[in-house]
């Protein structure tokens, strides 16, 4: 049980992260496919921190450059989608598409360019961090309490007040509802759209650190992050682009996603007999169903997707 | 003198001219990121290694071991030319099918169940694949046009819920020491496509099948029918303007499932034309959705959304993917492609913003040559 609720809240910060990376971009009105491939390359910028750190410095030294990493990494890889979408009007879906691709071939490519150049043997495409992973945890009776827990409550908290409390806030999802409107009362829209997109950035690379830390203890590259990415997306669109929501949601995702790692210890779940993946498959089958019922009404951003056009009425 | 520039401009302006000129431009510029990622991880090895992507099969210097890969990279082009006719053929209707990945993987599963386990012929099994992905491909269209879901996000999920679905199927079906599916050829024969010859011209190739001219022949179908049907005018005009095609008196919503029910065909179908070769089999463990489908993404948009260019973008991208395994292991990973690969689909997001810097270029000049000719005339 006690495992079960340590899985739930990890994947739960993981997919919170992650959505409200999704919240913004879409609140300023950008569709953010390539959550999936920010996720790695922030995963990869955190990993090379933990293996480039002695792990011997202090626990919040290590947690906070390896947060900085995957958070400068994401940023830096978001760039990509800001660009082509507000700069160069591309397709936002066929973009993201691409920055998927990408992020899993890149990182690949960097890992084992990285791990050969150290011994010509290793030709793997995993970052091993046993010692460095420690500074995370607090083991509390069985229960291993995870500093990142923290980090997405924070976040939640944050991006609450960031997008009701403030004025940044506000014009940010009028810029996602109506960009012309928004232009014509002196809000600067591809300044907005830049800032919800890097927003997105920032907190997908974390939540992929996070992610590829929660339960292992080494990565290997060539997986990706296994389709988190969209759950992510699936979780903000059951949270109704809305914080609160989102974090109910997340918890709802991550606890389906924790029965699929440990079921087995439940003698109730065990007896219905289910092979293993069927609880891999739930939280996918459960969001189409719900989005079926709720898509006739539902909040997303208007304007999202459409690339912004001064000059266009 | 005067009328060859108007010629050389007019040939700039047009539409098809501009969009091979992307494409080639993508591909210079993927190609040169990736020499350039080559050079940082090992400048030593990083020319022969792009010259062994580029060249693929050509690596081997034995004429019958050229004939025989370059028979291999077409059996894997096939599906890919499937995928991306799926993508292309839903994108004209104004959807975005990103679930050609998850409608390969229920072709897959239901043309290797119908083989393996039923043990029916071929034909059989080509048309469960189609069948199944047209099922998957129904259900999106449902959603989007009764449900208002977005085909973007259901395809997604429908994506995971094929693959973890067709793993749960075909593990009944598994070979005992391996977790990759039994061959087909072992234990039956009939489910194999049948290669009517066509090995004889890839030096004996035996995974070389009908499937190759089918292929061809489906992308020569999808053209007829969106550029000279009824039907295609219908789904083109949908997705254009949804509201005006309801106003004309066309069933949008009809269209919108009828549209994804083609695409998940296609896509299935690709499957079947790789799978019932027998030349890879299904691993029950994969955790990945293959990049069948994503590549497929690739190939319609490099070949600017046009069915008969997708044969010769799918044949490209397939022929990078399949040169990757030919860089030196030692200094690099074949992943490389990949990489290369999705820079060229990266980049093919500005084909739009190209051709209108290009036009806008041609009006410039145009008003420049107008003005100096006035001059002249005064």
């Amino acid at each position: 049980m006690l495992l079960l609720a340590q899985y739930t809240l990890i994947f739960a910060s993981v997919l919170l992260l992650v959505a409200m990376g999704g919240c913004f971009s879409e609140h300023s009105g950008v569709i953010n496919i390539g959550l999936e491939g920010i996720m790695v390359m922030g995963a990869l910028g955190g990993a090379l921190m933990m293996k480039f750190l002695d792990p011997s410095v202090p626990a919040i030294v290590m947690i906070l450059m390896v947060i900085l990493a995957a958070v400068i990494m994401g940023m830096l890889y978001s760039l990509l989608l800001a660009v082509a979408a507000i700069q160069f009007k591309a397709d936002q879906t066929l973009v993201g598409t691409a920055m998927n691709m990408l992020g899993t071939a890149a990182a690949t490519v960097a890992v084992r360019a990285i791990n050969s150049a150290e011994s010509p043997d290793n030709v793997s495409s995993a970052i091993q961090y046993i010692e460095e992973k420690k500074a995370f945890l607090i083991n509390i009776n069985g229960f291993e309490f995870n500093w990142f827990m923290v980090v997405a409550v924070l976040v939640l908290v944050a991006s609450y007040v960031t997008l009701y409390k403030t004025r940044f806030g506000l014009r940010l999802m009028a810029c996602g509802e109506h960009p012309q409107a928004a232009d014509s009362v002196g809000i600067n829209v591809y300044k907005m759209r830049y800032a919800g997109v890097l927003i997105s950035g920032a907190l997908g690379g974390l939540g992929g650190i996070v992610y590829i830390t929660a339960g292992v203890s080494e990565w290997k590259f060539e997986n990706g992050v296994a389709g988190f990415g969209f759950l992510a997306l699936a979780v903000m669109i059951f949270g109704q682009w809305k914080p609160v929501n989102i974090a109910l949601a997340s918890l709802l995702f991550g606890l389906f996603r924790a029965l699929s790692n440990v079921y087995t210890g439940f003698p109730l779940l065990l007896s219905l007999k289910l092979p293993g993946t069927v609880y891999n498959m739930l939280p996918y089958i459960i969001s189409l169903i719900v989005l079926a019922f709720t898509s006739k009404r539902s909040r997303a951003p208007k304007a999202e997707g459409i690339p912004y056009d001064k000059g266009q009425r | 003198m005067n009328s060859n520039g108007k010629s050389k401009s007019s040939l700039l302006r047009n539409n098809a001219v501009q969009t091979l000129l992307a494409s080639l431009l993508s591909i210079v510029l993927g190609l040169l990121v990736g020499y350039i990622v080559l050079l940082i991880i090992n400048p030593a090895g990083a020319g022969q290694a792009i010259i062994n992507i580029l060249k693929n099969y050509f690596y081997y210097p034995s004429e019958v071991k050229v004939k025989q890969y370059f028979g291999s990279t077409l059996v894997k082009t096939a599906p890919l030319l499937m995928c991306s006719l799926s993508v292309l053929f839903a994108y004209k209707v104004g959807l975005f099918n990103i679930g050609a990945a998850g409608q390969y993987v229920a072709g897959a599963g239901a043309a290797l169940y119908c083989a393996l386990n039923l043990k029916l012929p071929w034909f059989v099994c080509v048309v469960a694949a189609l069948v199944a992905g047209a099922v998957l491909g129904a259900v999106s269209g449902m959603l989007k046009a009764y449900c208002n879901v977005n085909e973007v996000i259901s395809c997604i999920m429908l994506n995971w819920i094929a693959l973890y679905s067709v793993n749960m199927l075909l593990a009944g079906v598994k070979d005992s020491t391996s977790p990759y599916t039994i061959g087909i050829g072992s234990v039956n024969e009939a489910g194999l496509i049948p290669a009517a010859g066509l090995g004889v011209f890839f030096a004996n190739n035996k995974y070389v099948t009908i499937a190759l001219p089918c292929s061809v022949i489906m992308a020569i179908l999808v053209w007829v029918v969106l550029e000279k049907t009824k039907l295609g005018y219908e789904l083109r005009a949908t997705g254009i303007n949804k509201q005006a095609a309801k106003y004309a008196g066309m069933r949008e919503k009809y269209n919108i499932i009828l549209t994804m029910v083609i695409s998940g065909a296609l896509a299935g179908l690709g499957a079947a034309f790789f799978y019932l070769t027998g030349m890879e089999q299904w691993a029950v463990t994969q955790t990945s959705i293959p990049g069948m489908g994503f590549n497929g993404i690739a190939a319609a948009f490099l070949g600017g959304l046009n069915p008969i260019g997708t044969i010769f973008s799918s044949y490209f991208i397939q022929h990078i993917t399949s040169g990757g395994s030919y860089v030196d292991k030692t200094l690099y990973c074949s992943q490389i492609s990949d990489f290369i690969s999705a820079i060229i689909i990266y980049l093919c997001g500005f084909v739009f913003f190209f051709k209108l810097w290009i036009n806008r270029m041609l009006d410039k000049r145009d008003e420049k040559a107008a003005k100096t000719q006035k001059g002249g005339e005064a």
